[in-house]
């Protein structure tokens, strides 16, 4: 069984998951991981898929999308396994703002710098006001009050408001 | 304050199911508190708790029994405010819930997963103590409220999965090494 990732994008109408799905699971493919939004009124939507069939099979199957206003890419992708998460910590980024380039390259770069990952991220501009959460891992111990000293003065250079929360999990 | 902590046997430690596993998924039944049975089950959650790292309570039907008995302890979880110590309750029934917060939880019957779930923080809750059949009647608030409801939740056939807030709020479980 080999993984494929697919990403449709395009103009919204309902019924666009079920029509993909059901080709998909006649192809015998089975829809792993995926998560789908909409940007700006545009479905967007990627999707890890394990399967037999080829990428070309594959890609004919979903091709009546494009006469939906959808494009749709299949591309081969490996299995990636997912390595333990070290002593590390999470925390949730929330940042907002009057909407201006380069936020999200400041911020980003920020994380980056100091080691941090990003597992999840929005981006949400509405009106002017422009608004970024993002989930952050650290392979090493990383201490909330430092990073939000360090991202805060970050953000004041492009004009956004930082709030750091740490994304505890209790297992109960 | 009447105590909840009752003598019971030496409990043994019974195999944690995971979901999909249909037990998890069904109400649990009412049973008789004083029922030998149900005494030897409430000794075999405490131990089998014990045993499980990070671990602050168990449903019944997590060890697969679909009977309506828990055991909790958060006495050393950082956000427990009141506690109640170590205990097993039997037919437990949530009688008032309220302030409601929203907080990351995971499940040792969904190792892979956490979700965004909002639970009460103020919580009154009855039931009785395995053994004696005494009926008992705790208020609790913050931590131990939240996972007396996570396991209540449980005895009903919900896991947490079934109450998480947005589409989004499901994550990929992060298994630190210590």
């Amino acid at each position: 069984m080999a993984l494929m990732a697919i990403t449709v994008l395009g103009h919204d109408r309902p019924g666009i998951i079920a029509d993909v799905t059901a080709t998909l699971a006649q192809r015998d493919a089975n829809v792993e991981d995926s998560s789908m939004t909409l940007l700006r009124g545009h479905f967007a939507w990627t999707l890890i898929v394990g399967t037999d069939a080829s990428v070309d099979q594959v890609a004919a199957d979903l091709a009546f999308l494009a006469s939906d206003d959808l494009v749709v890419s299949v591309l081969p992708v490996t299995d990636e396994q997912q390595e333990p998460d070290g002593p590390g910590s999470s925390f949730v980024i929330s940042v907002h703002g009057a909407d201006r380039v380069g936020i999200v390259a400041a911020i980003t770069g920020a994380i980056a710098s100091y080691g941090g990952n990003v597992t999840d991220l929005q981006t949400r501009l509405g009106g002017g006001l422009y608004v970024v959460v993002a989930e952050v891992d650290f392979a090493e111990p990383m201490d909330a009050e430092v990073l939000t000293t360090r991202l805060r003065a970050v953000g004041q250079t492009v004009g956004v408001d930082v709030a750091v929360q740490p994304a505890d999990q209790d297992v109960l | 304050m009447t105590p909840l902590q009752v003598e019971l046997p030496d409990g043994v430690v019974r195999e944690v199911v995971t979901a999909p596993a249909a037990v998890l998924s069904e109400p649990c039944l009412p049973v008789d508190p004083a029922d030998p049975d149900v005494v030897r089950l409430a000794a075999d959650l405490l131990a089998t708790m014990d045993v499980s790292p990070g671990c602050v309570g168990l449903a019944a039907n997590q060890v697969g029994v679909p009977w309506r008995v828990f055991c909790l302890d958060v006495s050393a979880h950082p956000k427990t405010r009141t506690c109640h110590g170590r205990f097993v309750m039997v037919n437990p029934q949530i009688l008032q819930a309220s302030r409601n917060e929203k907080a990351r939880e995971g499940c040792m019957s969904v190792p892979d997963f956490t979700g965004d779930v909002k639970r009460a923080s103020r919580l009154v809750v009855t039931g009785q103590l395995p053994g004696t059949g005494e009926h008992v009647t705790l208020t609790t608030d913050a931590f131990e409220a939240r996972a007396v409801q996570h396991e209540v939740d449980h005895l009903d056939g919900l896991l947490f999965i079934d109450r998480v807030v947005s589409a989004a709020a499901i994550h990929k479980r992060k298994v630190y090494l210590d």
